[in-house]
């Protein structure tokens, strides 16, 4: 309950208020040492702007890019990474774990 | 998520209101419950656990797999006294995600070279404690051992919700302080609120590890079911 990033919200009612597509990429289920603990996310709007994080930062290119889609189709979608990979040591992370990431427009 | 639902988060947020969002992660169907509804809800045994834990995480019923997300209000400490027992409680608390005040109304001892980085306010509890709001997700302790000061913030503190209150004192001082309170008409279900002597028994001795024993038992109160909090 302590810590959370709380403004994405606000910043994800803002944008949609003001007309613009938006999505929450949200960490739904972690295994191993995953970086973000369940519960955290990241807001993506239609131009490619996001605040936020899920995994402190090996994966949000990605999501971002998935997020677009979700944008375009409406469609729901599950992700899942693995953040094991070589990009997550040399950027010095505290690697070995699995996320899925729960991908939603906001309509 | 529907922008109606996003809304009520951000409404409910604002309001200092925990609640629970729960997603069907198989078809993405979702509804929003609030703190006050918890208890009547078919999950109601999930979700108070999930709440109290400040936990976020995905729960199976009947074969569909659920993500409880939920959004508690940041806990606050208020912390009545700028004394030795504070310099160390006030960082600890902060780096337990503790949203910090410390109220003392003797300038010399509030001071902020004493108390880098913390809201301090120099003012009697009258003045100081109206507007922080103390609700449900405060945690309150007075650590002055003077009744001028730390009476009067107990008596605000015992007419709010908060979900912990702390005194520090021997058990002696702690007899005399409940007289003095029960004068002021607070009942004996009041003074069973306040716990004292403060802290888990630890056997603490330093200011340090006193304030690793206040912050082990608001930690309890907080994560622990009721029953074994106490």
């Amino acid at each position: 309950m302590l810590d959370r990033d709380e403004d994405i919200l606000k910043a994800a009612e803002s944008w949609a208020e003001a007309g613009k597509g938006v999505a929450l990429a949200t960490v739904v289920e972690t295994w191993g040492s995953a970086p973000r603990p369940a519960g955290s996310g990241l807001v993506v709007n239609e131009d490619g702007t996001f605040l936020g994080s899920v995994s402190g930062g090996c994966v949000e290119g990605a999501v971002v890019t998935e997020a677009l889609d979700v944008i375009s189709s409406g469609a729901p979608r599950m992700l899942e990474f693995g953040v094991a990979d070589e990009a997550a040591w040399t950027v010095g992370l505290s690697c070995g774990g699995r996320i899925r990431v729960f991908v939603e427009k906001v309509v | 998520m529907n922008l109606a639902t996003l809304s009520a988060i951000n409404a409910e947020r604002a309001a200092r209101r925990p609640v629970i969002v729960v997603t069907d992660i198989g078809n993405g169907a979702q509804r929003l419950v609030k703190a006050v509804d918890i208890a009547r809800d078919p999950l109601h045994i999930e979700l108070e656990r999930h709440l109290r834990m400040g936990k976020s995480s995905v729960i199976e019923v009947e074969g569909r797999k659920l993500f409880l997300n939920v959004y508690a209000p940041t806990a606050k400490l208020v912390i009545i006294g700028a004394v030795h027992i504070s310099q160390a409680l006030a960082p600890l608390a902060r780096s337990l995600g503790y949203d910090v005040t410390v109220v003392d109304p003797r300038s010399a001892f509030a001071s902020p070279a004493r108390f880098p980085d913390v809201r301090l306010i120099a003012e009697w509890p009258d003045v100081a404690l109206p507007p922080l709001n103390i609700d449900h997700y405060t945690a309150f302790v007075a650590l002055t051992h003077d009744p001028k000061i730390d009476d009067p913030a107990l008596l605000h503190a015992l007419e709010r919700d908060c979900f912990y209150i702390g005194a520090l004192g021997s058990r002696n001082t702690h007899g005399q302080r409940a007289v003095r309170l029960k004068a002021k008409g607070v009942s004996e279900a009041g003074i069973e609120r306040i716990h004292a002597p403060i802290g888990l028994e630890i056997g603490a001795i330093t200011p340090a590890e006193i304030a690793v024993a206040i912050m082990a038992e608001i930690t309890a109160q907080l994560r622990l079911p009721k029953a074994s909090a106490a």
